[in-house]
């Protein structure tokens, strides 16, 4: 393609792209640089049905003296992403000097929102991914093998996870889990033990979680390769056949190279859905148990007190782990690209 | 139950059309608030107003999208409902307007005590109240041979005795969900111990001393006698509890008492044995560990002057006597000139007769309000020790009181 040509061909991306992108990012990083002023507290009586008090407010006119001066508010350097709400620097070289054990170091760094946020995410983001990718495998491979009038029913059952709504999926997911649930209730019959509580346990809640994860991504992964499954060449198949290779040698050594490609794309975009996890912390109510850094965002917005650069700081903080975890992938794709040219 | 709501939504606004009454407006009028009974028939009543659009957003999720809705100039809001601790958050943003001049020229028929001011000015108009208060089964605690209990350690010892007669295996109800729900119950039972939040006139914290660690053992001694998954509990699940008739004494919202009473949603034998009661004392305390709350609604700041009077005279007709009918009338303790106390407002009147405290309108409350919410439940599922919370709560509480300026 000429390059005049592609410039005009890609404008419209690129400008989308700046301005949903880009631009947004740009926003973030500039708030989480910036703190609000120090508020300008001043006593006052207060009144309402319960009687008056003496309490302390905002002095609305100084305050407002001193946002008109810096709309931006205090330039506050990288001391958000320092604090304990984020990197919490000072905390865990606290906890790394006055260790007794390696284990108290790491307990002590799940005391901190953001270690036990990543705790979590992690786990989640590697279990989750490469269980989706077998499960999602199996089924493509199950549902290719069916006859031709079952197919178009199993494809439709099988994609219903996706399309149920992730916040109305976890729900459903947390009542059966409950302990008068149905699931609940099998799990207390199976251990013998009447008290036994999923939503009272933090790895019990993890496992739900994770089963959730995996239930819900499986269709996407599934999808895919069903797809790359009509592309395989039935000549490799049929001569793997003639050498006497079992079905699951077959499987092994043509199917999954075949499918390869799609395996890394599948684990890539996998992999930053699930760093992302959100939906089923809020749906499960997990948060005594379970947090995510899209839930720190979520918790630091929801108050009753807005916390923006807090919120800034941790999607920043969420984008660079993204980066860093697609990174292996990303040098491998362009690696693979440069081998080509 | 929810088919009924609507088809009774649907007569009354019908009613409010042929009966006319006069609410003219000449502008816009847009409000955001909660979402329960009461607040939809504020909203109701206000889009009875002729002339003007009334449009109403009430979601549960209102203080996610209320400030953003009217920082904007013009502002997409022109109302908030709010209650005494979501007003703090508006005020902090200085986005609503003082209502003195509208309350002169058509605030006629408000008492005084509707009126919120602050420093002066009248910020919001209150028109409900709400607090905690106790509930009890009285057949159940009549099978146990207890009295309802009056004070937390009467309510423990009550529930050892339903559990050792084998009538209930967990017979304590509470809004227990980690987040607000917790930091609720703590602010309760922080309150009853007589602690206080910060230092005098400051916003530095004070929660992490023996006061705090006492609030917080009795928490723990409660949950013991509640369902296990206590701390995904939110005022929702409690009240399911109640219904199905798995729970026997809690401390619940006045503002929930209706559908705990509506045979519709329960058992007859909950539902008649259902008794609302004071709000308990902890520790030897005078004051109850509750706190008083109300709804009201305040005025966009960033509006024209037009919309803001029919704004102002729209909420006016929401909240106005003649609309207290039998159906608006026992959806909450209503503040509005004639109404007259039905059953369900038993406990929160007995919470403001025993000088109950109202939640504090503190700047800085909501975020303290957030660590509280945040830090508390390792203690509570036995992962750390009260005093570790506790330093967690004032150590989350100041990193994110330093980001908002309150404090050094």
């Amino acid at each position: 393609m000429k390059h005049r040509t592609f410039f005009w061909f890609f404008l419209p991306t690129a400008l989308a792209m700046l301005l949903f992108i880009a631009m947004p990012i740009v926003s973030v990083v500039t708030q989480s640089l910036f703190t609000p002023h120090e508020a300008v507290l001043i006593t006052s009586e207060n009144c309402g049905p319960f009687g008056c008090k003496t309490e302390t407010t905002i002095d609305q006119e100084a305050t407002e003296a001193l946002r008109a001066e810096k709309p931006l508010g205090r330039f506050a350097g990288l001391s958000i992403y320092l604090d304990r709400g984020h990197l919490a620097i000072a905390e865990v070289s606290d906890a790394w000097t006055n260790r007794e054990s390696f284990g108290g170091f790491v307990s002590a760094l799940g005391n901190l929102p953001f270690y036990r946020a990543i705790g979590f995410t992690l786990t989640y983001t590697f279990t989750v991914t490469p269980l989706l990718i077998i499960l999602g495998l199996m089924i493509a491979l199950a549902v290719n093998s069916l006859h031709r009038h079952l197919k178009g029913l199993m494809i439709f059952f099988s994609l219903l996870p996706m399309i149920v709504n992730p916040l109305v999926g976890s729900l459903i997911l947390f009542w059966m889990i409950d302990a008068r649930g149905i699931i609940g209730s099998a799990l207390q019959w199976m251990a013998g033990d009447p008290d036994l509580s999923l939503k009272a346990s933090t790895p019990m809640m993890w496992i739900a979680i994770i089963v959730y994860g995996v239930w819900h991504s499986a269709p996407f992964a599934f999808v895919v390769f069903y797809a790359g499954l009509q592309t395989l060449p039935k000549d490799q198949l049929e001569s793997a056949q003639i050498d006497g290779a079992t079905r699951w040698q077959q499987v092994l050594y043509v199917v999954v190279p075949h499918l390869m490609p799609l395996v890394t794309f599948v684990a890539l975009i996998q992999l930053m859905d699930n760093f992302r996890v959100f939906e089923p912390i809020v749906g499960f109510n997990a948060a005594a148990h379970a947090t995510s850094l899209s839930w720190i965002i979520f918790n630091d917005l929801g108050g009753e007190t807005r916390q923006l650069s807090a919120a800034s700081a941790t999607s920043v903080l969420t984008i660079l782990g993204v980066a860093i975890l697609l990174s292996p992938v990303l040098v491998r794709t362009w690696r693979d690209f440069k081998g080509k040219t | 139950m929810f088919l009924r709501t609507v088809a009774m939504a649907g007569v009354m606004s019908a009613l409010a059309g042929t009966t006319a009454m006069a609410c003219e407006i000449s502008a816009r009028v847009s409000i955001v608030g909660n979402e329960f009974p009461a607040i939809h028939a504020v909203a109701d009543g206000a889009k009875a107003c002729a002339g003007g659009e009334v449009e109403a957003n009430l979601t549960a999720d209102h203080q996610k999208i209320n400030l953003a809705g009217m920082q904007g100039n013009p502002a997409e809001y022109t109302s908030a409902i709010i209650a005494n601790s979501s007003i703090v958050a508006l005020m902090n943003e200085d986005v609503i307007r003082p209502l003195d001049d509208l309350v002169a020229k058509h605030g006629g028929a408000l008492k005084k005590n509707q009126l919120i001011t602050v420093n002066g000015q009248v910020m919001a108009v209150a028109f409900m109240a709400n607090a905690q208060h106790l509930v009890y089964r009285s057949d159940i605690l009549e099978q146990a041979g207890i009295e309802p209990p009056k004070t937390y350690e009467d309510m423990l010892a009550g529930a050892k005795m339903i559990r050792d007669k084998g009538l209930l295996e967990y017979p304590l109800g509470g809004a227990y969900a980690s987040g607000w729900n917790l930091a609720q119950e703590f602010t309760n039972m922080y309150i009853g111990h007589g602690g206080a939040f910060f230092e005098a006139g400051s916003a530095t914290p004070t929660v992490n001393n023996e006061t705090g660690v006492a609030a917080l053992e009795m928490m723990k001694a409660l949950s013991e006698y509640m369902n296990p998954d206590f701390l995904t509990h939110d005022s929702n699940a409690t009240s399911a509890e109640w219904k199905a008739g798995n729970v026997a004494m809690m401390n619940m919202w006045g503002s929930r008492m209706g559908p705990l009473k509506d045979p519709e949603q329960s058992t007859p034998e909950v539902v008649a044995t259902t008794t609302l009661a004071a709000p308990m004392t902890v520790a030897g305390g005078d004051t109850p560990a509750t706190t008083l709350w109300w709804d009201g609604w305040t005025v966009a700041k960033n509006i024209p002057e037009a919309e803001a009077e029919a704004t102002f005279l729209a909420m006016m007709n929401g909240i106005s006597p003649d609309r207290l009918d039998d159906e608006m009338t026992p959806l909450a303790v209503w503040l509005i000139d004639g109404y007259e106390p039905t059953d369900a407002a038993v406990g929160v009147f007995a919470a403001a007769n025993m000088n109950a405290v109202p939640y504090p309108m503190l700047p800085y409350q909501g975020l303290m309000h957030t660590a509280l919410g945040a830090e508390l439940s390792d203690f509570m599922q036995g992962k750390e020790s009260a005093e570790q919370a506790l330093a967690d709560v004032e150590a989350a509480y100041t990193a994110a009181a330093k980001e908002k300026g309150f404090l050094q």
